[in-house]
Parts: structure tokens; sequence; C-alpha cells
């Protein structure tokens, strides 16, 4: 058995079984250390990954779901000589303090921006609600999401 | 800009003659000094952590390939401290930061600075390291001014490259000819820069990890990957001092991909090759075992603080200042009590560790606050000698204190013992965290005071009862590790202890820095733990503070004073007076005393302060916030925050303002949502459902401000806000209402009750 998916634009095979919730694929069988485990239950957002551009928590979406879609992480973002804006933006705003939920809260705030240009602070938040960060660091978080959209625009 | 050095020693002797002269002891740098060798005459007081790591060379090295080597006992927790002690090092070398090469938290390689706890690692370690960096300096300037054949005053130094006063360089630290060596004991005699010669320090240096982790980086334990490295799991018991009676190992043995299946006392750990077969053989062993609960958990919610006082404590009379005459002035007495209960950590990345066993010795990559501490439990607890046990720190979500860290390190070492040399990454699931990790303890505190006949409170009192608020690893008498306490010969927790004054544990913040003529404060340590409390951050400053606090509003109502008027009336410290009036500055207080509503209906606003000197000898931080309470939901929402704080000479301000905000928006989350909840049989928190912390929508504006003191030491700052922060919203929500809450956490049930 085994499952192919497309990961940023890459064709990899896994040897996972298709059940396999998708973050154990990409961590261990792909090298992506930016989705993360927390919950396992889809209550936290450390896990987001997009998928067809909808964020989706890896945690406990099966693989097999995956194949013939194109899957998103942090990393297909950009890298630290090319950073995505929004990359960029939590830079600047030094939007981190631990950062073990940034990579699932910038890619949720990269499905927001796709759609929604130029969103308002409500939006965004809104876009963020199921993402907890336990350090506080939401205001930074906010203003670099309104810093990228501005960037991008 | 650069500097230029002049080095006189006491005797008028020249550095480099009495360098020359004295022979010098060398000793490998990393001995740490015993209890008995510190109080040795011969050996002077050093400053923070040099005291304890005297060599020189243990903190520093100057490497031939143009980088300089920084070494700390101190470890990355998200606070940023790795940059701001590179700040710290790059200005006091004058090299530039890109030429550090960081080693933190790496037992037998940097300084044994036991925990990174206690908003202590500037005032510890960057204390140290600025004299280290200054001495070292020094000690580089003589060479090269012997080297150059001129004195060592006349040359300056830009970024390692050393000039001679007409402006040509003509050597740098890593080609001097005759490079001195740090294998020394560091003398603590170069006085470090004067805020006037810095330049990164005082600056908001950008922190150095954000890049990676924004990209994917490998920056956590959790994304370590070694060869042939299996995935572990652990099962735990249903309860604290549950026992196993069965389990089907077999079973479990000829899953998929299965590797070891371990059973040691009540301790089960699984590894496989997958992590999904890990976590499918941890639910398929967790399904077959029985185990025997003892069912002897204490009552929840407001009976756990009645069942408190009845315990069994350890008593002590933390102050006790008396004045009879200026208390018989009292005219009226006032008293409440306050509780705050069980909370969690609520780390969202699960510990984790990876740990590899080769000839006996074992290595353990871990998120410890503590390497050392850690190791030194591994070895009490596998029964082996300290030499054999490594401790390599690598990063992990935000603790906030003593979470699973320590734990997850003992577990992952028990499966990987029987994993035959393959190293073994085990990651505590959710339920794992939030069912075993260490909790802040719940607490009751009752507060008396007496006014005079002018609104002055000439006598204070304030009675604490609270389990331990630090049972962290390498306690002298136990071993502080859930697994050596499950194994089949276990070895028993160290007792419930208290962390003495001036810093305190249970009664961290309980003196009041406020002036009162006749005061009295007692703590009563419980003796036995029936669940497992350790240091969440700020220990019991949380729940002192919101008592304090809120009974000086409490106080400042009975006498018909302004709050904030009232507080200055008791505050001699100028400081702490500048912080509270500062913050009202910019938060536009307006003073009075508040008129409570006519009705308690629709949405009523308000505004509260709280102030503290954190432990009483760190940050001073002041915090006013405003509320809304929906009368009919029984919903508080905290809209605004504004927050001054003076923390001495600041090394990068934007960090500290990011622990601050984040600070007061942790507190809120604790305050109006959090608290932990257990039956007699069992905890009762799996997951974030059943224990909801803030979310975006909740969330403040928070506006910081810093008033710098370049010419103050640096004081630990990033706990500061949380004290301040709870009573702020609490007297907030006594200003909206006219009512008060006094029992923590101020849920919906809470708020209605208070208002009907």
């Amino acid at each position: 058995m085994t499952v192919s998916l497309t990961v940023n634009g890459a064709r990899h095979s896994s040897p996972a079984a298709p059940d396999t919730p998708l973050l154990y694929v990409l961590r261990n069988d792909l090298g992506i250390n930016s989705a993360k485990y927390g919950c396992g239950v889809a209550q936290c957002g450390a896990c987001t990954v997009l998928l067809d551009g909808q964020p989706v928590r890896s945690c406990n979406f099966p693989a097999s779901g995956a194949e013939q879609r194109s899957i998103t992480t942090l990393e297909g973002l950009g890298n630290t000589q090319k950073l995505h804006a929004l990359q960029k933006a939590f830079i600047d705003e030094q939007a981190v303090q631990c950062g073990y939920c940034i990579p699932g809260m910038i890619m949720s705030a990269k499905a927001l921006l796709d759609k929604t240009r130029n969103p308002s602070e409500t939006q965004i938040k809104e876009a963020l609600a199921a993402n907890l960060c336990r350090c506080g660091t939401h205001n930074r978080i906010v203003r670099a999401v309104q810093r990228a959209a501005k960037e991008m625009a | 800009m650069s500097t230029s050095t002049s080095i006189k020693t006491q005797n008028g002797l020249s550095r480099r003659t009495f360098l020359q002269s004295s022979s010098l002891t060398v000793a490998f740098s990393l001995v740490p000094v015993l209890p008995g060798m510190a109080q040795a005459p011969a050996r002077p007081v050093l400053p923070g952590a040099l005291n304890n790591n005297r060599m020189l060379d243990g903190w520093l090295r100057i490497n031939p390939n143009g980088t300089v080597t920084m070494c700390t006992g101190k470890v990355e927790i998200g606070q940023g401290i790795l940059t701001a002690l590179s700040q710290i090092v790059a200005d006091e070398l004058d090299v530039g930061v890109q030429r550090l090469v960081v080693i933190s938290g790496h037992t037998g390689v940097t300084p044994n600075e036991g925990m990174t706890a206690g908003s202590l690692s500037i005032q510890d370690s960057g204390t140290a390291l600025r004299f280290a960096c200054a001495e070292a300096r020094s000690l580089l300037l003589e060479a090269a001014a012997l080297q150059l054949q001129t004195q060592a005053y006349s040359l300056t130094v830009r970024d390692g490259n050393i000039f001679t006063a007409d402006g040509i360089q003509r050597t740098s630290y890593w080609s001097l000819t005759n490079t001195p060596s740090l294998q020394r004991e560091a003398s603590a005699k170069v006085a470090p820069k004067p805020s006037s010669q810095h330049k990164l320090i005082g600056s908001s240096l950008p922190r150095r990890d954000i890049p990676g982790k924004v990209t994917g980086a490998e920056a956590y334990v959790q994304d370590m990957r070694l060869p042939d490295m299996l995935y572990g799991r652990v099962v735990r018991p249903p309860a604290p001092r549950a026992k196993l009676i069965s389990v089907d190992l077999a079973a479990v043995r000829a899953m998929s991909g299965v590797q070891t299946v371990v059973r040691d006392g009540h301790f089960l750990g699984v590894a496989a090759v997958r992590e999904e077969q890990a976590i499918a053989a941890a639910r398929a062993l967790a399904a077959n075992a029985r185990w025997q609960e003892p069912g002897d958990l204490p009552p929840s919610g407001p009976a756990l603080f009645a069942h408190m006082k009845q315990q069994d404590t350890a008593d002590s009379v933390v102050s006790n200042k008396i004045d009879a005459a200026a208390a018989a002035r009292g005219v009226k007495q006032v008293q409440a009590e306050y509780t705050k209960p069980y909370q969690s950590h609520g780390s969202i990345g699960p510990s984790c560790a990876v740990a590899q066993w080769s000839d006996g010795k074992l290595v353990v990559w871990s998120h410890t606050q503590g390497v050392y501490p850690l190791r030194g439990d591994l070895a009490k607890g596998f029964r082996m000698p300290l030499e054999n046990v490594t401790v390599i720190h690598k990063e992990g979500s935000g603790c906030y204190g003593h979470n699973g860290a320590d734990d997850v390190a003992m577990d992952a070492a028990l499966v990987a013992r029987a994993a035959g040399g393959k190293p073994v990454k085990l990651q505590w699931s959710r339920e794992d965290e939030f069912g075993w990790e260490p909790l802040g303890s719940p607490m009751s505190i009752k507060l008396n005071a007496s006014l005079d006949a002018q609104g002055k409170v000439v006598d204070w009192s304030h009675e604490l009862w609270s389990y331990a608020h630090s049972t962290r690893p390498y306690d002298p008498d136990g071993v502080n590790l859930l697994g050596a306490w499950h194994i089949e010969n276990p070895l028993p927790a160290g007792p419930s202890r208290n962390i003495p004054q001036p810093s305190g544990g249970s009664d961290r913040n309980a003196l009041p820095l406020y002036v009162f003529p006749q005061q009295k404060v007692t703590n009563h340590l419980l003796k036995y733990m029936p669940i497992r409390t350790s240091a969440l951050r700020t220990l019991g400053a949380y729940a002192n503070v919101f008592a304090i606090e809120s009974f000086m509003d409490e106080l400042a109502a009975t006498a018909g004073i302004d709050p904030l008027t009232f507080r200055l009336n008791h505050m001699v410290d100028p400081r702490a007076r500048e912080v509270m009036e500062r913050t009202a500055a910019i938060a536009k207080w307006k003073p009075g005393v508040a008129k409570p509503p006519a009705q308690l209906t629709g949405v009523l606003k308000g505004r509260g302060m709280g102030f503290a000197k954190y432990k009483n000898l760190a940050i001073y931080t002041a915090v006013v916030a405003d509320v809304e309470v929906d009368t009919r939901s029984g919903v508080v929402r905290v809209t605004h925050a504004w927050s001054a704080n003076d923390a001495g000479l600041v090394i990068n301000p934007d960090g500290l303002v990011n622990q601050i905000e984040g600070g007061i928006i942790q507190s809120a989350s604790w305050t109006l949502m959090e608290s932990m909840r257990h039956s007699t049989q069992r905890n009762l928190v799996r997951n974030w459902a059943d224990y909801p912390i803030m979310r975006f929508s909740d969330v403040p504006a928070v506006h910081v401000e810093l008033i710098n003191r370049p010419d103050e030491r640096p004081l630990g700052a990033g706990e500061g806000s949380q004290g301040p922060a709870v009573a702020a919203i609490a007297n907030a929500f006594a200003n909206a209402t006219g009512r008060r809450l006094r029992n923590l956490p101020f849920s919906v049930e809470h708020v209605k009750q208070v208002l009907s």
C-alpha cells in the first residue's frame, strides 16, 4: 500500500496506510517540519496545511483523502532566501514567541489572503479563530497579516 | 563607534604585570562550585552566574575562524533570551552578532545555571556574560598592546578588529600572535561598558530564531530525525497512584511496525517504525490494560478550598511587623477571601524528547528548562553515574513553567533502553499532557486590614494555603520524574517544599510592597500533594497579586478614595509610583470613586488597575484594563489593557514588550476561562474542548510602555504582567458592576451568581 501526494508542487509517495493522518506522512516521510502535532483532534490548528488552497487540519485528515489534490505547507510559501510576504511580515512584526503555532497561523492566513485581499481586523480574527496561541502573541499575528495584505496588494 | 580601554588594578600594577606575575590555577572550566567551596574565604563572590561557573572559557571562546562561541546555561523557551544574550556579548566584546555561535543548555559543555526560570536569565547569565566579555576584551587588548608595542588604552575595537590610535587596523581578536588563554578564573574586576557606550544593548534587534521558525526549519525537538529513529508513545494510568493489574503485551507486540513494548511496574510504553503505528499500539495497550484506581483525589469546586484548610501544613510567618500604636488607630476592619483553582500550562505542543542509549550511556535531547537538573534526576532514575548521562537542550513549544518536558525525557529513555541502541522520539499526546503535567497549584488567600480615620491602612494580614509551587527535577531527597514513580522499583518524589523568600514560592509577592505599619503574612504549605503541582509562570504571585490588589481596591472603596490615589498613599518606592502614574496617564485614568450602576442590566463597562514589583525584586509593572460585562450572558470581555513597565536597563525593548503583552493576554485567559476539573477518581480534562483558552476574538488591544533606566541593573521581566493583569480585570469588573469577583476564574456561572 502506498499513498501518492503532491506537496508544494512535487510528487511523493509514502508507504503509509491510506487512513494514516496526513500529518505523519508529511512530517515523517516527506521531512516537512512546519505542520505540528498539537492535539490530534483538530482543535488547535498547529497542523494546518492547505489542500487545494483550503486550510485543513492534517492531524485527523486521512492521507488518502489528499491524493489527486494539491497540498501546500509553510515550506511551499518561501524560504529564508526568498520569503513569502506573510513570512516576511511575521519577521518584521516579530510576531512569534515560541513559534510552535505559527506555521498553522501563517497557513490559515494564506488561505484568507488568497480570497480576501484586504481583510478587516475582524475578518483576520475570524479566519484565525480555530488556531490556538498560548504565548499571547495574537495582536502581533494580526498586525503581521495586515502588513502582508498591504504588501501583497 | 569604538571604545578604548584603560585598565588598572587596585594595587596600581598594570593588568599585564599582574597576570604575568600571578600563578593561575587552571582547572577544567566546567567544574561547578560546590556549596562548601562557594563559602571558602579565598574565593570572592562574582557577579551573576559567574559565581558558580568561574572560568572565562566556560562562557566564551575566540575561534580562529573569526567567530566567537558564546555558551550559556539558559535556554530558549520562546522568550528571546538567546537574542538578548547575543546583544550583550556583541556589545561588550565589540563584535558583530553575526560572528556569534551560540551554545545553550548542553551538559558538560555549557555552564550549569540550573533552571531557566523565574525571570532570572538576564540577571544570571546576562550579568555573567557582561563581566566575562569585559574581562576577555581587556585580556585580548592587553595581548594586542604587547604585540603592537603600544598601550592597551590607545587601542580601539570594531567588530573584533583592533585599531591603533592612528585609525589603522593592526590585528584582530583572531589573528593575535599571542592569543591569551581564557582558561582562567574570572576576576570580574573589569567593569562592563557604561550605558553610553551601548550600541546593541537597548535596541530591538530582531530575534535570531524567527526566520527559521517561519520557514519550516528544524526548530524543535519535535522536528528531530536521527538515523534509524523509532517513534515512541507512553500509556499512562487513568489516575495518579493507579496500579496496573494486567495488560496483554503480546497482542501489541504483534502489531504492525511495533519494535518494542515496555512494561516496567506501572510504566507502559511502545516504540514503532512509524509514528502512526506507535499511536495505534499505544491505543491498543491502553485498551487492554486493567488498572486499580484509588479514587483519592480531593474535592473540586469551592469544597476544595475548605478541604485544603483541613490538611497537614507546614506553617511559616513570612513577615511580621508590629506597631501596636498604629494598629490601635484602626477604625474600620475589612476582610475578604480569594481563591484560584488548579490551572494548566497548556503548551500548544505536547512534551517530547529523543533518547538514545549506547554502551550503557544515555543521551537525551529535551526542551527541559534545566539540562543539569534533568541529567541529575535521569541518573538517579536509572541508577547510573551522572557522567553517563548527557542532556542537550532542543527547543519545544512554550512551556510557561514546569510542564511535561522533563517527564517525557525519562519516558523516552525508558522506551529507548529496550530499542537495541536505536534512538526513540517520544511525544506525549494532548491527553497525556493535560493528564500528567504538573499543574499550577490552587490557592486560598484570606486578607484582613484595618483602616484609620484618614483612610490609611494601619494593620494588614495575609494568610494563604497552597500546595507546592516547585517540584522540579534534582530535589536532594527524591526524584521528580513521573517515570521514576511508575517503574517496578520506584523512587519517591521529593517532599513538598517552598522556595524561600525573598523570591518565595506560594508566598511569592505575598509581602505587600505598600508600606503598612503593622503586617503579618502567613504561609500554610500543604505537605501532601494528591494532584501533582509545580511551577506555573509566576508561581504564587498571580494569585497573591490578584488578592492584594483586589483588596486594595476594596479598601479604597471603603475609604472613599480613588484607587490610584489610595495606592500612592501607601507607596514609597519612586519607581513603583512612576509605573502606576505612567500607566494611568497612558490609559487616561480619571480619578474618582465609582458609584455602582443603578441597575445590573445590559452591557456594563468598567476600568481597573493592578500593580506589582515581580517577586518584590524584579520588574515593576502596572496594568489598567477596561472590561465589558454582559449582564445577561455573564460574559466578561477585556477590551483594552495599558501597561507601563520599569525593568531597569532594557536589553531588547521589543522582546520585553512582547513578553509583557503576551503575559497580559495569557493572564486574561487564566482569569476569565481557566480551571482544571477533576472528580475524586480522575482528572476530567482531556483536550482543548475541556479546557478552553483565549482565542483571537477575545483578545484585548494591549498598549505597553517601557521606562528605560540604562544606568540601573536589568531586572527580570518575563513574568511581570500576569499578576497586575488579573487584578486590573477583577477591579474593572467591580468598577463596572459594584460587585466583587473573588474566586477565579471569572466564568459565566460565577459572574451570573455574583450579579444575581
